[in-house]
């Protein structure tokens, strides 16, 4: 029987790996666009087990909203990323670092 | 019913209406050519708006079921974002229009940037909270980058996009675990199902989601983007970053520890007190080696932002109203700081290294004086005004018996008193250099430099009598 504890270990478990994604992630930066929207989804997860488990439909609603805004997100992301690549010629993790201190 | 929750958020629709009208209109006449046009009309509509909300509003209003919520705090906030983003827009026209990067998109996004801000600091909701940051968030990575064609601009965007959407993950994974162990995401519902013992679940999702906030408000350890965004966007930006988000950053962040978790305020005092006790002393430190002014006035913000949740934390009515003391203080003297940067320019390139400044009070004096005023504001020397909101945090530390964390206050204002005390020496006992700043400027950035300085002066008397408004709205946010 699959029950709320395992909906949240896996939820929990992607969160950490798109944080680690984040953070020890030194080659592309289209990386870490794929680990922030592991993140949102992680946190979809939980938030449509606990509807489930509640019986209660705001949660699913707020997923709604959540994934309408990771879509968002990832648009302006990517243009952004777009536009330094234009300048910088690279999107490396390791070269943004034109400023620092 | 509709009806009436529309009413009630009529200053937003009104603002994003205009934001969507005015952009599809320019896109299809005069596109950049309406810029300067736009960025006046814009910061006409948000000083309109910000007296209409501050005069007309009354009591608490709840719109869609207790999602929106209109009190006395949300009007306070609302009217100091509104102004303080009007002033940052009017500085920027003419400094944008005469480096070519002012673009009909800047002061439409700086519009919906604001709607996003009037939606958190009224959020009763986890929903709205959420989309009312993401609002913000979205509008803010894309001016943070609006020079295309430079890789400073483009890279701060790209750090603060990347930093912003990690924080609004951990916000999000909190709100999750919050609505989960809570069974609702409506403030008013999450406070009852806390009780006065809260559940561990709850209690991870309040440190998730103050980590959230933590990265918004830029407090330390959440404060690394901070420097980076700060140099690397243009100065305009610059000026509004260190403004009206963080205005409503810290607001919706008081409304979420007192509207949702008010009845465990020992539970998240130690995480405020913490984060608050690392900003002020790194703040202080990290700025003693800076020599570019942007990159000194990001760790001045780092500071000032921990003494302000020194305020939050003691978790008092007078916690919140001294907060709400300080971001009014702390905007005002920002703007008048960052009009100086803004009018910073040699041979019409802009400057902002403070080596530009040796002996700047003998071509400008009153400028410098000006200048002078606000330094000595901002690190807190009495009696200028700057002083008196650091003595409201510090009093509401002690009376939340957080007398070491004000101790520590004290010992960080020192310590951060020798840069901004540094700028002063340039100015007036510098060296002589050949790399010295045009004389003259806009008027209009000399303007708001010296009305910034003489409030610093002049309020004094009663703090333009902001005591008694911020205590009624800390007394509508407190029960």
């Amino acid at each position: 029987m699959i029950g709320l504890e395992h909906y949240l270990t896996v939820a929990a478990t992607l969160f950490v790996i798109g944080i680690f994604g984040l953070f020890l992630n030194r080659k592309n930066v289209i990386i870490l666009l794929m680990s922030i929207e592991l993140m949102l989804l992680a946190v979809n997860i939980n938030l449509v087990a606990f509807s489930a488990h509640l019986g209660d439909l705001v949660g699913q609603v707020f997923t709604l909203f959540v994934l309408t805004v990771a879509a968002a997100e990832a648009a302006i992301g990517l243009a952004i990323l777009v536009c330094f690549f234009r300048n910088r010629g690279t999107i490396a993790v390791e070269d943004v670092n034109v400023m620092k201190g | 019913m509709i009806q009436a929750d529309l009413t009630i958020i009529i200053p937003e629709i009104v603002i994003a209406v205009y934001a969507m009208v005015a952009l599809v209109g320019a896109v299809y006449t005069g596109k950049d050519e309406l810029a300067g046009v736009l960025t006046w009309v814009t910061a006409g509509l948000f000083v309109l708006t910000g007296f209409w909300i501050g005069t007309s509003g009354e009591g608490t209003n709840l719109a869609f079921g207790g999602m929106f919520v209109d009190d006395g705090f949300a009007r306070f906030a609302k009217v100091l974002l509104l102004l303080s983003a009007a002033a940052v827009l009017m500085m920027s026209q003419g400094y944008m229009a005469a480096r070519g990067i002012l673009r009909f998109e800047y002061p439409l996004l700086i519009a919906l940037a604001v709607v996003g801000m009037m939606m958190m600091v009224s959020a009763g909701d986890l929903m709205s909270l959420y989309m009312g940051l993401e609002l913000q968030s979205l509008a803010l990575y894309v001016v943070a980058s609006i020079r295309r064609d430079s890789v400073k601009s483009t890279e701060a965007g790209l750090k603060y996009f990347v930093l912003g959407a990690l924080s609004s993950g951990l916000l999000l994974y909190g709100a999750s675990l919050t609505y989960g162990y809570a069974g609702t995401t409506l403030f008013a519902g999450i406070i009852q199902a806390t009780g006065d013992e809260v559940s561990l679940g709850l209690l991870f999702g309040l440190v998730f989601m103050a980590c959230g906030f933590a990265f918004k408000v830029s407090a330390v350890p959440f404060h690394m983007w901070t420097p980076d965004v700060y140099e690397g966007s243009p100065t305009p930006v610059t000026a509004f970053f260190a403004t009206a988000p963080k205005v409503a950053a810290m607001a919706l962040f008081a409304r979420l520890l007192h509207d949702a978790f008010g009845s465990v305020v020992s539970d998240w005092q130690q995480i405020l007190a913490f984060l608050s006790f690392l900003s002020m002393f790194l703040g202080a430190i990290g700025a003693i080696g800076q020599k570019n002014f942007k990159r000194l006035m990001a760790y001045s913000s780092i500071a000032h932002m921990g003494y302000a949740l020194m305020g939050l934390a003691s978790g008092t009515v007078f916690g919140v109203q001294a907060m709400l003391i300080y971001m009014a203080i702390y905007v005002t003297m920002n703007v008048g700081t960052f009009a100086f940067i803004l009018s910073m320019e040699k041979d019409g390139q802009p400057v902002v290294s403070i080596d530009s400044l040796h002996l700047y009070s003998r071509r400008e004096p009153g400028r410098a004086l000006a200048m002078l005023i606000l330094l000595f504001s901002l690190a807190g020397v009495p009696p200028l005004v700057g002083f008196f909101g650091k003595l409201y945090v510090l009093r509401a530390a002690v009376e939340g018996d957080l007398v070491w964390l004000a101790v520590a206050g004290v010992i960080a204002s020192v310590i951060g008193a020798f840069y901004y005390l540094r700028i002063v020496y340039y100015m007036y006992f510098g060296e002589e250099r050949d790399d010295q700043l045009d004389k003259g400027g806009s008027p209009v950035l000399y303007g708001f430099l010296m009305v910034s300085a003489a409030a610093m002066l002049i309020g004094v008397v009663n703090l333009f009598g902001i005591e008694a408004v911020a205590e009624a709205a800390a007394a509508t946010l407190v029960n």
